[in-house]
């Protein structure tokens, strides 16, 4: 079987409707990761986190090992929103991410070999070494590791799907720490006022680095985009079955539509980046008890929770094993 | 016609020959078409590609970033280049960062335009002249238009290029006659590395002159009536040089002049220290180290913030007896 597909760039502009620069780098669509249409939708939703999960850790225990250098943002914990919004996208759709891009990254391309090449520093990773893990481009897919002005550039691109008279959208995903910075402001109100096929998912974690929600936001999320005219939906769970459903309705009601938010309140498991974090430990404890993958699991029959568990780890330990010996 | 026209129409141009061209900015739909009226009738020809925006400068400036990465060709009209601060961000860390950062994969040419310059009493924040902030930023290019340029040209040349683009022009030009009259002097306008001419002015061949003078946008108008005063009625004969593109900057006409006149002054608006001649002496020092008589001058406004009152303006700005002095001493 063969699980590795490799995209061109050509193919993905292709794909993409987009008339841009076209260079030789190939993504690879890890299936294991990424998950089949001959699977059920709560197997391959199960795949996907598992796949986000382990790809995540695998990163701090090589992190912890001396294997990866600089620094590390990993969304443990908040799987579900990546994969329960980005199923809905299609090819010609945009995301733009933040920091804590990986989850939406592999839920939008399945391109694990291309990720870990990148924060590994290899010249065969998905921007050669040069982005490492907040800044990651690819067609359909932007992350930028400076908050909020990330909020204007999703804005523009849902503009250019405007101008061509295209319903593709563009989906930015901000965490609540980033409602901190004006740009965002002026951008709801651009997008408000030009009605942009823009949709804001905000992943409201509750805490902005170290600093929590209580000592840094004033007056309520909904209500900031409220006030722009935006149409918000607020769900607070991390069930990806909750997430999905909501969020196929707002990514359809944004096609060829003006701007909506989509707040959804759910908790970081990990570090910020990498020791760093000083939260009550029974507060991230309790949250333990409501993590994705638990929530959802009793969904998938047990003989195919371990094979998707399987071909996950192993797709996972080919990629460590060879890059490992290619460093040796 | 005047240079804001000339400017307007070359925006005209730009947006019947692209359609990738779209114009964003604070007041510059009509019926007002722009705080300085570059952008007037452009807004109804074009409706949907000249935007009028709200007071975002920052906001304008990512949305465009965005447009550029989906391939369309935005220009952002900033109506004074001291708000250009507010745009900061998005042109260090987003607009030029992604490009590179992406391993070229991704293309963010993103076009600024704004007005700089004193002489109008306009006071501390709506004056200055702030490009040397924007110097020498990685993947950026920095041009100043002038009555000496075709406007036209640039803009063409920036359109058929990948790279983000700021642009800056005067307030004092904006009326001015264009093309400069620049009558029996010798003009030559060669394209450098850059892309971009360098405007090089003189009253007699190079090989004759004792000075040469590197200054851009409205500083290097003032030179270039200057070159022909001191030549006409005093004998003192000079080249000036004027690059389109500042930063970065083809060294090669400025470096084949001082070869030739031994002798190097520098001439720019923006506050004294750090600055656009800093750099350009920094170099030619080096480079041209055996052939110069004298250390580079560098001259250029106090370090101090602009007064509003006209008098205290005059005497805090560059103006044509500090640069008329400074060519005696030099030339």
């Amino acid at each position: 079987m063969t699980y590795l597909v490799t995209i061109s760039d050509a193919e993905l502009f292709e794909l993409a409707g987009a008339d841009l620069r076209v260079d030789a780098l190939a993504r690879t669509a890890e299936l294991r990761l990424l998950g089949s249409p001959a699977e059920t939708v709560d197997e391959r939703r199960y795949r996907q986190m598992f796949g986000i999960r382990r790809f995540e850790q695998t990163l701090l225990d090589l992190f912890d090992e001396g294997l990866l250098s600089g620094t590390t943002h990993c969304c443990i914990g908040q799987e579900a929103d990546a994969v329960g919004v980005i199923e809905h996208l299609r090819p010609d759709d945009h995301v733009f991410s933040n920091h804590r891009c990986h989850g939406h990254y592999l839920a939008r391309t399945g391109d694990a070999r291309g990720l870990l090449a990148e924060i590994m520093g290899r010249a065969d990773g998905v921007c050669a070494g040069v982005g490492g893990s907040q800044h990651l481009s690819t067609p359909g897919f932007t992350s930028n590791g400076v908050l909020g002005g990330t909020v204007a550039n999703a804005a523009g691109i849902a503009m250019a799907a405007q101008l061509a008279h295209s319903d593709a959208i563009s989906v930015v995903f901000v965490g609540d720490g980033a409602l901190g910075e004006g740009i965002v402001y002026e951008t709801l109100n651009l997008a408000g006022l030009w009605q942009l096929p823009l949709l804001v998912v905000c992943e409201n974690n509750g805490w902005a680095q170290s600093t929590p929600q209580r000592d840094n936001l004033s007056g309520s999320i909904e209500d900031r985009f409220q006030a722009f005219g935006f149409p918000v939906r607020s769900v607070a769970t991390t069930d990806v079955r909750v997430v999905a459903d909501i969020a196929g309705q707002e990514v359809a009601a944004t096609r060829g539509a003006g701007p909506r938010a989509l707040v959804i309140e759910t908790y970081r498991l990990c570090h910020h980046s990498k020791n760093d974090d000083n939260r009550p430990e029974e507060e991230v404890a309790a949250r333990w008890e409501q993590e994705p993958l638990s929530v959802h699991e009793g969904r998938v029959g047990g003989p195919a929770r371990s094979r998707i568990e399987q071909e996950v780890e192993l797709a996972i330990a080919e990629l460590v094993t060879e890059f490992r010996e290619d460093g040796s | 016609m005047i240079h804001a026209r000339v400017l307007g129409d070359a925006l005209r141009e730009c947006l019947s020959e692209d359609p990738r061209v779209v114009i964003m900015g604070e007041d510059i739909a009509d019926p007002y078409g722009g705080a300085f009226k570059v952008t007037k009738g452009l807004s109804t020809e074009f409706p949907d590609r000249v935007r009028t925006t709200p007071i975002s400068e920052a906001g304008i400036t990512g949305t465009a970033a965005g447009l550029a990465l989906s391939g369309y060709r935005p220009v952002v009209e900033v109506m004074f280049g001291d708000f250009l601060t507010l745009t900061f961000d998005q042109i260090v860390n987003h607009i030029t960062k992604y490009p590179s950062m992406s391993a070229g994969q991704a293309t963010c040419p993103v076009i600024v335009r704004t007005p700089m310059g004193g002489g109008r009493g306009y006071g501390p924040t709506h004056s200055q002249s702030l490009e040397k902030y924007f110097l020498g930023i990685p993947h950026l290019r920095v041009l100043a238009a002038s009555t000496l340029q075709d406007p036209l040209e640039m803009f063409r040349t920036l359109l058929d290029e990948d790279d983000a683009a700021l642009v800056i022009e005067h307030k004092l030009l904006y009326p001015r006659q264009h093309p400069e009259d620049l009558g029996a002097l010798i003009v030559r306008r060669p394209i450098g590395e850059s892309g971009f001419p360098t405007v090089r002015i003189s009253a007699v061949p190079a090989g004759d002159c004792s000075l040469t003078i590197a200054a851009y946008g409205h500083t290097a108008v003032m030179v270039a009536q200057l070159v022909d005063r001191l030549a006409v009625e005093e004998e003192i004969f000079v080249e000036l040089v004027v690059p389109t593109q500042i930063s970065p900057l083809d060294w090669q006409p400025i470096e084949e002049s001082v070869s030739t006149t031994g002798a190097l002054l520098t001439v720019e608006e923006g506050t004294r220290g750090w600055s656009w001649g800093s750099e350009v002496a920094a170099r030619i020092h080096h480079s041209c180290f055996s052939a110069l008589r004298a250390p580079v001058e560098v001259l250029a406004s106090a370090s101090d913030i602009i007064p509003s009152a006209r008098q205290l303006e005059d005497r805090m700005l560059v103006g044509v007896s500090d640069i008329e002095g400074a060519i005696r001493r030099s030339a």
